[in-house]
């Protein structure tokens, strides 16, 4: 029996991984990240429609419910990702400096 | 030799201020005077132009620290001996520069600091003298420097100094990152009791505690976050 929840995290999932392999064939994600999303799309499918085979993981590690399994493993896997995102930020205010500073410096000894 | 000393000046929307600044500058003689526009709104970079100094301009805003560090290449590029770092909101007083450059001349430290506790401090408010304090003693436990004042923007580098020090910290942050520079290329530096005025208008300029939470969040960070 397939529950509506069952069906709108499948559509859910199968309209991000579509974005995904848009965003891959216009080259705007490299192989590698769009290889970890489909991946993560992909696990997803499985978890939505056999919620038992998590059950059985959630045995192995010692944790109640399959559940609970997907909640803590999406919440650290949230925590890396963000991080990630704060250090790629960063970066990125630090080469906009650089390019600004460039401008400035360049701009006045044109002036000379 | 004279040294050449240059003055550094960050400024972000100081149109009000900046003329009578670097007019004060120049009473004292300094020629060598950079202001970094920062990317303001406003007419900054033209009343600094009006000056007659050497004026760069952020074409958008990048902080204090960026801006700093942009003069500071510049003054390095200009072949300067003493690079200054000075405000823009007209709460220095242009005659404390002697002092603080003094040390760096006669060739004892590389590197002088403002220190407001030290000096003279006018209004200040007590919410920001408990912020101040609280900085230094995380500036104590992270850099394990012990200075009085850590986020003065007061400071004299020798070119040797501005060389070594790496700014890539844009906005507040640099303070404390100019500490932990000092500290991992063992500068040797001194502070200098500074006056600092404060009215409504730097007030309102200035950080806000908020501000200063975010602030030590940050270094908090930098320090351990890579």
């Amino acid at each position: 029996m397939i529950s509506l929840l069952q069906i709108i995290g499948f559509v859910f999932v199968l309209f991000t991984a579509s974005r995904v392999i848009l965003r891959a064939r216009d080259k705007k994600l490299k192989f590698r990240e769009t290889i970890f999303w489909l991946s993560v799309w992909f696990v997803l499918i499985f978890v939505i429609f056999f919620p038992e085979l998590t059950s059985n993981l959630a045995k192995i590690l010692g944790i109640g419910r399959g559940i609970d399994v997907i909640i803590y493993s999406s919440i650290g896997l949230l925590f890396y990702l963000i991080f990630r995102l704060y250090v790629k930020l960063e970066e990125a205010e630090q080469e906009i400096t650089k390019v600004v500073r460039e401008v400035a410096l360049s701009e006045k000894r044109k002036k000379k | 030799m004279p040294k050449k000393i240059f003055i550094v000046i960050a400024a972000y929307n100081e149109e009000k201020r900046i003329g009578k600044v670097l007019s004060d500058l120049k009473k004292k003689r300094y020629k060598n005077i950079v202001v970094v526009d920062d990317g303001s709104s406003d007419n900054t970079y033209e009343v600094a132009k009006k000056k007659k100094v050497h004026v760069l301009r952020h074409l958008i805003n990048r902080g204090q620290g960026a801006a700093l560090k942009t003069g500071i290449d510049f003054a390095l590029e200009k072949k300067a001996d003493i690079i200054v770092t000075y405000d823009a909101d007209g709460q220095f007083l242009a005659k404390d520069i002697k002092e603080v450059v003094k040390p760096i001349k006669k060739g004892i430290v590389d590197v002088t600091l403002g220190s407001r506790f030290l000096g003279n401090v006018v209004n200040i408010p007590t919410l920001k003298k408990v912020a101040l304090k609280i900085g230094i003693f995380v500036v104590h436990i992270l850099y394990k420097i012990d200075v009085t004042d850590s986020q003065c923007g007061f400071r004299a580098f020798s070119n040797d100094a501005a060389k070594k020090i790496e700014i890539n910290a844009d906005r507040m942050e640099h303070a404390g990152q100019i500490l932990h520079e000092i500290m991992i290329n063992k500068l040797k530096y001194k502070e200098i009791p500074i006056t600092v005025i404060y009215d409504n208008y730097s007030l309102k300029k200035g950080q806000s505690w908020k501000n200063s939470i975010k602030l030590g969040i940050k270094m908090l960070f930098k320090r351990f976050g890579r």
